[in-house]
């Protein structure tokens, strides 16, 4: 097979010269052809009207200093209606005299969920038994008093972040255990097991949210015998956690299916019992697996905590509104709502990312 | 050296609580009498709390008279002689229509964003993903009382209106918009457009059949568009076009004609677009960055064109990964138009399981009522879902 094509070579060329520079990003993210060039434009002008007002708006224009609303003097946001209200939004309507006591639990929180995210940090084993059986127990003593000659505070009077983040904490630490279980409970060969975790899963993820705190709020009191007094914040606890961790169980759920069967024939070949089989070997890979969807998950119950507004808690959301109807301060809706937007965001934003960072970090076994 | 054993010993069956058989029934045994246990505890404390409060079970309350009036209503309803059971109606109706509107929009925006994160322009990209980062991470609650009492609430009076081609008016009780309003004659344009759909079935059926025998094909798309189109639009002319706009004029204080679309369904509509476009839109750009780029060039390859690759090869795959998700995010969309209590919306949240419970007491029955319907819609969706999947998913032998 000889043609005349593959009698001549072709002459060597010289190799690519290697581009860069600004002009060169601009050339080939920005300007590389026509349509690109106005899109370009279109996008450049869009960006100059919708951020530049509003960086003017919240940053250069804003008021910061204050005490009133005469204070609020310039064009733009007027951030004294937050600072005057600041330790509302942190402790909600908790007593002046005992919020040392909250102080205490949220600077263990904050220290305890960065001992566990750093790193470096070491003892990962004493920070999480910490986090899950210390200071749920610490926090309970010091924030509702009432032994240890520490006044008592119902739940009533708790509110603004704290209340945000206890109810975040205790959905979260409440309900991975409970859709663990349910996910194990989905994959057992036991008919009746099964079947009661599918109508269980099912149910709770068919409903909205919203049913679950109203059913909490008006019908849980009906299912108890009528002497137990039950307190209304722990209701929408209760709500919260079945209804997350039906969400939870499918994640895990997910997960555990992604596993090989080898796995656990190999841990019975080694004689480990259905447990044991599930501790050491099956969901260590299964939750490693789905980390992203745990935290999606984490992420999508603490922007839903805020529904707690409806059933007539006060957590942060529901203060900055209810502080919209101050008759000093109407009209500062957006200011108010910008700035519960920004605390939701940071949190979330933060979580979303940690869990990029995590997931790199536990992919290194694939790395090569 | 080894001797075979003269006799092998009997496999003994050792105790009972070893036997994995035995155990699994204890356990469901168990199992069934707590759940049991704990339903009988639960219906019996339900039981003694009603009497103790005097409240009677059962549905008769449907039958009462409601005597509240509803700011919006799709289907008849007055205060004076609906009943509860009419207001579950007109609830669910006023779900459905902000849940439609939403999906609508939310797959439009989404799509579009979608596509933008995936621009080779990096101005347009980085713009599509701030979107998304800002809107998915914000609780939707939080974005319409945004749009409700921030925005909404701060547009002018109806003299003030800001006002679109002398015909569309935003102002703060909604928006007004002209309505329209159709004359005797006007039911054949619908009955012709029913007859378009069927023809366009059949063209396509006959198309499919023509292109497995002989291989031609039809230009089917161009000629269903035509048809949807081109029928109606005939009918109506020679029925003498009977339809009428009402357009909205201020007069008072108020405008007279049009439609009126509450602020609180605005605003809904506004939040849960924007909210759940954030997500549709990751989903489609995880759908067309799974479709391996060699799918591209080998179709390439076969001399394919764009249209065709992107229509016959592209798109049906991403479609795979996509559907399922989208469909998820619609169910998310449908219960969390439940919000709209919030802001006064009358869904069916807040007409029948706010007001109408709160003026019977009837707890059980309301609240049983309100989740089966949002459980049924799930369960609906999710098994029309599957159905669609085991159509779609990959066939391996």
């Amino acid at each position: 097979m000889s043609s005349d094509s593959e009698e001549k070579l072709v002459a060597s060329r010289p190799p690519p010269t290697p581009q860069g520079g600004p002009v060169y990003w601009l050339r080939t993210r920005l300007f590389s052809g026509p349509i690109n060039t106005v899109v370009s434009i279109v996008t450049l002008l869009l960006i100059v009207r919708l951020v530049w007002p509003v960086i003017d708006w919240a940053l250069i224009e804003a008021d910061w200093v204050g005490s009133s609303r005469a204070d609020c003097t310039g064009d733009g946001a007027c951030w004294v209606f937050i600072s005057t209200r600041w330790s509302q939004i942190i402790y909600g309507f908790y007593p002046v005299a005992e919020r040392w006591r909250v102080d205490i639990v949220l600077g263990l929180f904050f220290a305890l969920i960065a001992w566990l995210v750093i790193p470096r940090l070491p003892g990962k084993r004493v920070a999480a038994l910490m986090a899950l059986v210390g200071l749920p127990i610490i926090a309970w003593i010091l924030l509702l008093g009432g032994v240890f000659g520490l006044a008592h505070v119902p739940t009533r009077a708790w509110g603004g972040l704290m209340l945000t983040l206890t109810i975040a904490a205790v959905g979260i630490v409440g309900s991975l255990p409970l859709g663990v279980v349910l996910a194990l409970g989905r994959r057992s060969k036991m008919p009746l097991v099964r079947a009661i975790c599918v109508v269980f899963i099912e149910f709770w993820r068919g409903v909205p949210l919203i049913t679950v705190l109203f059913m909490s709020s008006v019908m849980l009191p009906l299912f108890v015998p009528a002497e137990v007094e039950f307190d209304k914040l722990l209701r929408a606890l209760i709500g919260i956690m079945l209804f997350w961790s039906a969400y939870m169980a499918e994640v895990v759920r997910s997960g555990l299916q992604a596993i090989d069967k080898g796995q656990g024939e190999a841990g019975a070949a080694l004689g480990l019992g259905y447990w044991l089989r599930m501790r050491l070997i099956i969901l260590p890979q299964a939750l490693k697996l789905v980390i992203p969807g745990i935290v999606n998950t984490f992420i999508a119950l603490f922007k839903d905590t805020s529904l707690v507004l409806i059933i007539g808690l006060f957590d942060v959301l529901s203060i900055i509104q209810a502080g919209l109807t101050d008759s000093d301060w109407l009209g500062f809706a957006i200011e108010g709502y910008v700035f519960a937007a920004l605390v939701f965001w940071v949190f979330c934003f933060g979580m979303s990312r940690y869990s990029q960072i995590i997931e790199r970090r536990l992919d290194k076994g694939y790395q090569r | 050296m080894l001797r075979p054993s003269t006799s092998i010993p009997r496999r003994s069956r050792g105790p009972l609580w070893r036997d994995p058989a035995v155990r699994a029934l204890f356990f469901q045994g168990l199992l069934l009498a707590t759940v049991l246990g704990i339903i009988a505890f639960l219906v019996h404390n339900a039981m003694a709390n009603l009497d103790a409060r005097g409240i009677r079970t059962g549905f008769g309350f449907l039958d009462h008279r409601a005597g509240f009036s509803i700011s919006q209503t799709l289907i008849d309803y007055s205060s004076n002689v609906s009943t509860y059971g009419r207001t579950f109606l007109v609830g669910l109706a006023n779900t459905l229509l902000v849940s439609a509107l939403g999906i609508v929009a939310a797959t439009i925006i989404g799509f579009l964003v979608g596509l933008a994160r995936l621009s080779p322009n990096w101005l347009l990209a980085r713009l599509a993903g701030a979107y998304v980062e800002i809107f998915r991470n914000i609780p939707l609650l939080l974005q319409i009382l945004f749009w409700y009492f921030a925005v909404l609430r701060a547009l002018p009076s109806p003299r003030q209106s800001i006002t679109v081609f002398d015909s569309f008016f935003l102002n703060v009780r909604g928006l007004v918009m002209p309505a329209p309003e159709t004359q005797p004659g006007f039911a054949a344009t619908p009955i012709a457009l029913g007859v378009a759909i069927l023809a366009v079935i059949a063209l396509v059926i006959l198309a499919r059949r023509r292109q497995a025998a002989t291989g031609a094909q039809w230009p089917v798309l161009p000629l269903s568009l035509a048809l949807l189109i081109a029928l109606p639009l005939a009918v109506f002319w020679a029925t003498g076009s009977p339809l009428s706009w009402s357009v909205p004029e201020l007069s008072g204080f108020n405008f007279r004609g049009g439609m009126q679309v509450l602020p609180e369904l605005v605003a809904l509509w506004v939040a849960l677009s924007i909210y759940t476009a954030a997500f549709i839109a990751e989903i489609v750009r995880s759908g067309i960055q799974s479709v391996p780029r060699g799918q591209t060039e080998a179709a390439r390859s076969l001399s394919l064109p764009g249209g065709l690759t992107l229509r016959r090869i592209v798109i049906p795959q991403a479609m795979r990964v996509m559907v399922p998700q989208v469909t998820s995010q619609y169910l998310n969309l449908i219960k969390n138009s439940s919000l709209a209590t919030a802001i006064g919306y009358p869904d069916l949240v807040a007409v029948f399981a706010g007001t109408t419970l709160n003026q019977t007491g009837q707890a059980i029955e309301v609240m049983t009522m309100t989740m089966l319907v949002y459980l049924s819609i799930s369960l609906v969706v999710s098994a029309l879902m599957n159905l669609y999947n085991a159509r779609m998913s990959l066939k391996e032998r």
